[in-house]
C-alpha cells in the first residue's frame, strides 16, 4: 500500500472547521483479484478449455411466452468472454495506479462475465435450465432472508442474534408438528413464529437480564434446539408420522399470481410461489421502511447505536431490545416454516443445516440493511443451488468441491469484499446502569 | 422554576458518593457546583435526572416533592441536562437526535422530520447557534454537538438546565461562546446548574457557588472569592496553584520529528506534516482541542500508527518504523492518555502493573520465571517514592483512584532509563493532590536533563509547564510559541488562527 498526496486544499479559520485534508491509499486489492480470476480464466476457459456447445433454457415448458433455448459454442464463447475479464482486469489496474477508486459497477460485472463463462465451461455438452438454476436459488434463499431480517433487527437494537439456527429450526419443528395435526396452514405459520419467539426470550431474558455474554447464549441456544428437536424427531414424530409429520397436509400449496407469474424468466422465478414467499416480499419492504421512517425504527437504532443516550431521553432500552429481539425471533421463526412448510414438506433432524450462520452472513456482508441483507441472502443461495445444478447436469468439476462453493462465497463475500465496515455500535454489549 | 435538593444520599456498595446533600438553585440563576474529580457532582445530577436512584432524600420542583422513575420523568418535570459525554447518536441527523424520545409522526407512523427541523430551527434562531438540522452529528465539531445537546434540552421545554463540565472538550474562545450562551438562558428565565473545576470560569458566570468535597456539601462561595480561596475549599487545604519550576537550560536537539504525516483508514490525514524538535532539559506542550491529531501523533512516534511518513529520530537515530517494544528500548518513556484502556490492566496488581514492559528479561524474569521476590521490593520502593496510597502492592490497580493509578504508570514509566519522556493527558481526571505530584515529576524529570513531550488539552497546564508550546490544529501544528505565551494568543492558534504576533512558523509545519 502506498500513500500519494493529494492536491493541497487552504483551510478558513473562520468558518466551520473544514474536513481533513485527505490523502488518496491505493489500493491494489481489486485489481490482484480480478488479475488472479483473469488467469483461472484464462487457464480454464481457453487454455483448458472445453469443446461442444452449451445450452441455456430460458423457458419452462408451461410457460405462456416461449423463449427459444440459447446455444453458445463453449471455447469460443469462454475466449471472448475472458478476454473482456482480461480488460477489466486491466482497467482496474490502470484506475488504481491513477488514484481512481474501483467502483462496485466494475466489481458487479467483472464477477457476473466470470459467472456466465464459467456456466458456459460447465455446461459443454449439456443444457443448463436457466428458470430452473433461479427458481431453487430463490427457494435456498428464502430462510436465510427470513433469518438475515430477524438478524438485522436484532442486531440494530443491540444484541447480536446467534441464535437464527435456533429460531429457524425451531419454528420449522413446530410448524410441521401444528400445520399436520389441525391441518390449518395458517396455524402452523403462526407456531412457527410463535416457536422462534419462544427462542428469543431465552436469548433476550439471559442477555438483557442477567448480562450473559450474548454470542455464548445463542451458540448453546442452538445446540439446545438442535438436541431437542433431533430428540422428539425419533421419540415421537417418526412413530407416528401420518398424524404428527405427515407431508400431504404440511405442504403449502403454490400461488401462481395472475398475469405477473406469465413474465418471461422472472414469472416463474418470483411469482409461481407459496403465500410464505409473498409475505417475505412483503416484510422486506416493511422492515426496510420501518427501520428507517418511523417512530418504532428510529428508536431500535438508537438503542443499538448508544443505549445510554436513549435512555437519557427516556426510552426504555431494557424493554427496547426484548420486544425487539422477540419480533426478530418470530421473524426467523416464520423463515423456519419454509423448511417444512414451504418446501420438503416434512421435518427432517438438523434439516437447517447451518442456514442460521450464513443468514448471519448475509446481515454483516448486507452492511445490517435489510436490503442489501437480502440480496446476500441471495447470493448465497444462488450459490448453494449452483452446486445442485451443476451436478445434476454433470459438471466436471467434483462434487465435494462444488458442496463448498456457497461456503466459499460467503467467507470471500464477508472477509474480502466488505473489509472493515461499521455496525451498530452497541452490538453485543449489554447495557448496566448502575 | 426553583428546584430544591434535599437530603441526596447515593451509595455505591460501601462507597458513599453523595452524603446528605442539600443544595438549593433559584429560579433564573447560575448555580455553580464546584468540586474536584470524584467528589461526587456527576453522580448528584444523575440522580437529578433519574439516572440513579437516590437512598435517602427528596428532590423539589417548585416545594412539590418529585419522583423519578427515569429520565423520561425528569425531562417531562422540565430538567435538561448538558451531558459531560454527549448522548448524541452519531450516526443521526441533528434532527433526529433532538426529536429522539418524543417523536411527532403522521397519520401512517411514519416520522414528521419536517416538523423536527423545524423546531431545530427555531431555537437555533432564537439563539444564534447556527446549527444546521440535517448535519450528521458525527460530522460537527464538538463544539456545535454540545449546542444540539444544549437545542435537546430546550426543545423540551426544560425549566432546569443541568451542565455537566461542559468547557472540557471546548476551545477558549468556545468557552467563551457557552458563557455568553448561559448567560442569555439565564436571561430567558431558565435556571442553570453548572458543574465545573474549573476556578476561572466559575468565577465568571455563577451567580452562586456551592462546593463540593468527597460527597459532602463544604460550604457556599461567591463568585468574588479569589483562585486560592474557591481551591482550599474545594480540596480542603492551601493549595499551590503554580507549578514551581526554573528557567529551562536546553541543550542539544534530542528528539527531531520532521514532515511526519499520519493516515487513517479514510485516507485523512490526521497528522498532516508535523514537524518539531524537543532539546534536552526541556519541556514541549503540544496543547489542542481534543482531537485534533495529537492522540494519533503519540501514537506515531511509539509505533501504534500504521500508516505513517516522515521522520522521528531520537539522539540521531531513526526511530519510524520500530516495533512498540523496540520503540521502549530506545529509551522512551510514554503515558498514554487513557490509562484504563492503555495504560494499565485493571485486573492486575500494582506490583505486575509495574513490570508490564519488562516481563521479557531479568531482572524480573529469569529463566522464564517471575523473580517474585526482586518485584516486591520493587514495587514497594517505587510505591512509596511516588506516593501510591493502597493497601499494598497487591491491590488490583482498578480498585486505585485515578490519582493513584496515574502514578503507578507514572513509576513504571520513569524508572527505566529515558532518553525521552512523553506524556499524554498525564492529568486528567485526577484530584488535584496528584496533579501537583504529576506536574513536580515531570518538571524533575526535564531538569535531570531529559527532553520531555506534554499532550494536554488543559490550557492551565501547559501554561504551567511548557517551555515552549506547539498548538495543533486539525493535524497541523499552526504554531510553536514560547511557554509564556498569553492564553487569548494560545486560544487563537487552538482555533485555527496564527496570530500577527507569533512571527516566525516554524519551518516545515505550515501546511
Amino acid at each position: 500500500m502506498t500513500i500519494q498526496d493529494a492536491p493541497l486544499q487552504h483551510n478558513h479559520p473562520d468558518s466551520v472547521p473544514p474536513a481533513l485534508e485527505k490523502t488518496v491509499v491505493k489500493s491494489w486489492k481489486a485489481p490482484i483479484a480480478f488479475g488472479i480470476f483473469s488467469i483461472i480464466a484464462i487457464l480454464l476457459f481457453v487454455v483448458f478449455g472445453r469443446e461442444g456447445v452449451s445450452g441455456f433454457r430460458l423457458s419452462t415448458d408451461s410457460d405462456f411466452v416461449q423463449i427459444p433455448t440459447i446455444e453458445a459454442p463453449t471455447r469460443a464463447t469462454g475466449i471472448v468472454l475472458t478476454v473482456l475479464l482480461v480488460a477489466l482486469a486491466a482497467y482496474s489496474a490502470f484506475l488504481v495506479s491513477r488514484n481512481r477508486p474501483v467502483r462496485l459497477w466494475i466489481t458487479v460485472v467483472f464477477a457476473l462475465l466470470f459467472l456466465v463463462a464459467f456456466l458456459t465451461w460447465a455446461a459443454a455438452g449439456a443444457t443448463i435450465p436457466v428458470p430452473g438454476l433461479l427458481v431453487g436459488a430463490v427457494g435456498l434463499s428464502v430462510p436465510l432472508v427470513f433469518g438475515a431480517l430477524g438478524g438485522v433487527i436484532s442486531e440494530r437494537v443491540g444484541v447480536v442474534n446467534v441464535a437464527i439456527e435456533g429460531q429457524l429450526l425451531a419454528g420449522a419443528f413446530v410448524s410441521a408438528v401444528v400445520a399436520s395435526v389441525t391441518g390449518q396452514a395458517v396455524l402452523g405459520l403462526i407456531s412457527a413464529m410463535a416457536a422462534g419467539v419462544l427462542v428469543s426470550f431465552v436469548l433476550a431474558a439471559f442477555s438483557i437480564k442477567y448480562f450473559v455474554d450474548q454470542v455464548i447464549v445463542g451458540v448453546v441456544l442452538n445446540v439446545l434446539v438442535t438436541g431437542l428437536t433431533s430428540f422428539l424427531y425419533s421419540q415421537v414424530l417418526t412413530k407416528n408420522t401420518d398424524l404428527l409429520n405427515n407431508s400431504a397436509t404440511i405442504r403449502l400449496p403454490r400461488l401462481p399470481i395472475p398475469g405477473l407469474s406469465e413474465i418471461p424468466i422472472l414469472g416463474p422465478v418470483l411469482f409461481r410461489q407459496t403465500i410464505i414467499v409473498y409475505i417475505l416480499y412483503v416484510a422486506v419492504a416493511v422492515v426496510f421502511f420501518a427501520l428507517f421512517k418511523t417512530r418504532w425504527g428510529l428508536r431500535l437504532r438508537a438503542v443499538g447505536e448508544h443505549p445510554q443516550a436513549a435512555d437519557t431521553v427516556g426510552i426504555n432500552v431494557a424493554r427496547t431490545r426484548f420486544w425487539n429481539v422477540s419480533l426478530a425471533g418470530a421473524i426467523a421463526g416464520l423463515g423456519g416454516a419454509y423448511f417444512t412448510m414451504g418446501s420438503v414438506g416434512s421435518f427432517n433432524k438438523e434439516m437447517t443445516a447451518g442456514a442460521g450462520f450464513i443468514a448471519l452472513a448475509a446481515v454483516i456482508f448486507g452492511r445490517w440493511d435489510p436490503i442489501r441483507a437480502t440480496l446476500a441472502a441471495l447470493l448465497f443461495g444462488f450459490a448453494s443451488n449452483l452446486q445442485s445444478v451443476l451436478s445434476i447436469i454433470g459438471s466436471p468439476v467434483p462434487s465435494e468441491f462444488m458442496l463448498m462453493l456457497p461456503y466459499l462465497v460467503t467467507i470471500f463475500a464477508v472477509a474480502g469484499v466488505v473489509g472493515r465496515v461499521r455496525g451498530p455500535a452497541a452490538s453485543g454489549k449489554a447495557y448496566i446502569k448502575s | 422554576m426553583k428546584l430544591e435538593l434535599r437530603g441526596i444520599t447515593k451509595r455505591f456498595g460501601a462507597l458513599t458518593a453523595n452524603d446528605h446533600i442539600d443544595l438549593t438553585i433559584e429560579p433564573g440563576e447560575i448555580h455553580c457546583l464546584l468540586g474536584e474529580n470524584g467528589a461526587g457532582k456527576s453522580t448528584l445530577m444523575n440522580v437529578l435526572y433519574g439516572l440513579y436512584k437516590a437512598e435517602e432524600g427528596d428532590i423539589l420542583l417548585d416545594d412539590v416533592v418529585q419522583h423519578f422513575a427515569g429520565p423520561g420523568d425528569a425531562m417531562a418535570a422540565g430538567i435538561g441536562m448538558v451531558h459531560q459525554h454527549f448522548m448524541l447518536i452519531p450516526v443521526f441527523t441533528v434532527a433526529e437526535n433532538v426529536m429522539l424520545g418524543h417523536e411527532k409522526t403522521n397519520a401512517a407512523g411514519v416520522l414528521d422530520l419536517g416538523a423536527a427541523r423545524e423546531k431545530v430551527r427555531e431555537i437555533s434562531e432564537r439563539f444564534g447557534f447556527h446549527v444546521d438540522p440535517d448535519a450528521l452529528v458525527d460530522d460537527l465539531p464538538v463544539g456545535v454537538q454540545q449546542r444540539v445537546e444544549i437545542i435537546k434540552a430546550l426543545s423540551r421545554d426544560a425549566k432546569v438546565l443541568v451542565f455537566d463540565e461542559p468547557t472540557a472538550v471546548l476551545t477558549p474562545q468556545e468557552t467563551d461562546e457557552l458563557m455568553a450562551i448561559m448567560r442569555q438562558l439565564k436571561a430567558a428565565g431558565t435556571s442553570i446548574v453548572f458543574i465545573t473545576h474549573k476556578l476561572r470560569e466559575v468565577r465568571e458566570v455563577a451567580d452562586r457557588i456551592t462546593v463540593i468535597r468527597l460527597g459532602k456539601v463544604v460550604g457556599e462561595a461567591s463568585p468574588t472569592a479569589t483562585n486560592a480561596e474557591l481551591a482550599s475549599l474545594m480540596v480542603g487545604r492551601a493549595v499551590e496553584l503554580t507549578v514551581h519550576k526554573d528557567p529551562a537550560t536546553p541543550g542539544a536537539d534530542a528528539f527531531v520529528v520532521s514532515n511526519l504525516s499520519v493516515v487513517d483508514p479514510h485516507g485523512q490525514l490526521v497528522v498532516n506534516n508535523v514537524s518539531f524538535d524537543v532539546r534536552a532539559g526541556e519541556i514541549l506542550a503540544i496543547a489542542g482541542v481534543q482531537g485534533n491529531g495529537q492522540t494519533e501523533l503519540t501514537e506515531a512516534i511509539m509505533g501504534l500508527q500504521q500508516r505513517v511518513r516522515g521522520e522521528i529520530t531520537l539522539d540521531g537515530k531513526s526511530i519510524r518504523g520500530l516495533s512498540v517494544k523496540q520503540v521502549l528500548a530506545s529509551g522512551i518513556g510514554f503515558v498514554p492518555e487513557d490509562r484504563k484502556e492503555d495504560g494499565l490492566v485493571g485486573e492486575f496488581t500494582i506490583a505486575e502493573n509495574l513490570m508490564l514492559d519488562r516481563s521479557d528479561g531479568p531482572p524480573f524474569v529469569k529463566a522464564g520465571t517471575l523473580q517474585l521476590n526482586y518485584l516486591k521490593e520493587f514495587a514497594e520502593q517505587k510505591s512509596k517514592e511516588f506516593d501510591v496510597r493502597s493497601q499494598g502492592i497487591t491491590t488490583p490497580v482498578g480498585r486505585l483512584s485515578g490519582g493513584n493509578q496515574q502514578k503507578v504508570v507514572l513509576a513504571r514509566e520513569l524508572s527505566r532509563d529515558l532518553r525521552l519522556f512523553m506524556a499524554a493527558q498525564p492529568t486528567r481526571g485526577i484530584d488535584v493532590g496528584s496533579i501537583e505530584f504529576v506536574h513536580k515529576r515531570i518538571v524533575a524529570t526535564r531538569d535531570s536533563g531529559i527532553p520531555v513531550i506534554v499532550v494536554s488539552t488543559e490550557l492551565d497546564e501547559v501554561v504551567a509547564l511548557a517551555d515552549r508550546i506547539a498548538v495543533m490544529y486539525r493535524g497541523t501544528i499552526v504554531g510553536i510559541v514560547p511557554g509564556d505565551t498569553s492564553r487569548d494568543v494560545l486560544g487563537l492558534m487552538m482555533a485555527g488562527e496564527v496570530p500577527d504576533s507569533v512571527t516566525s512558523p516554524p519551518e516545515g509545519a505550515a501546511a
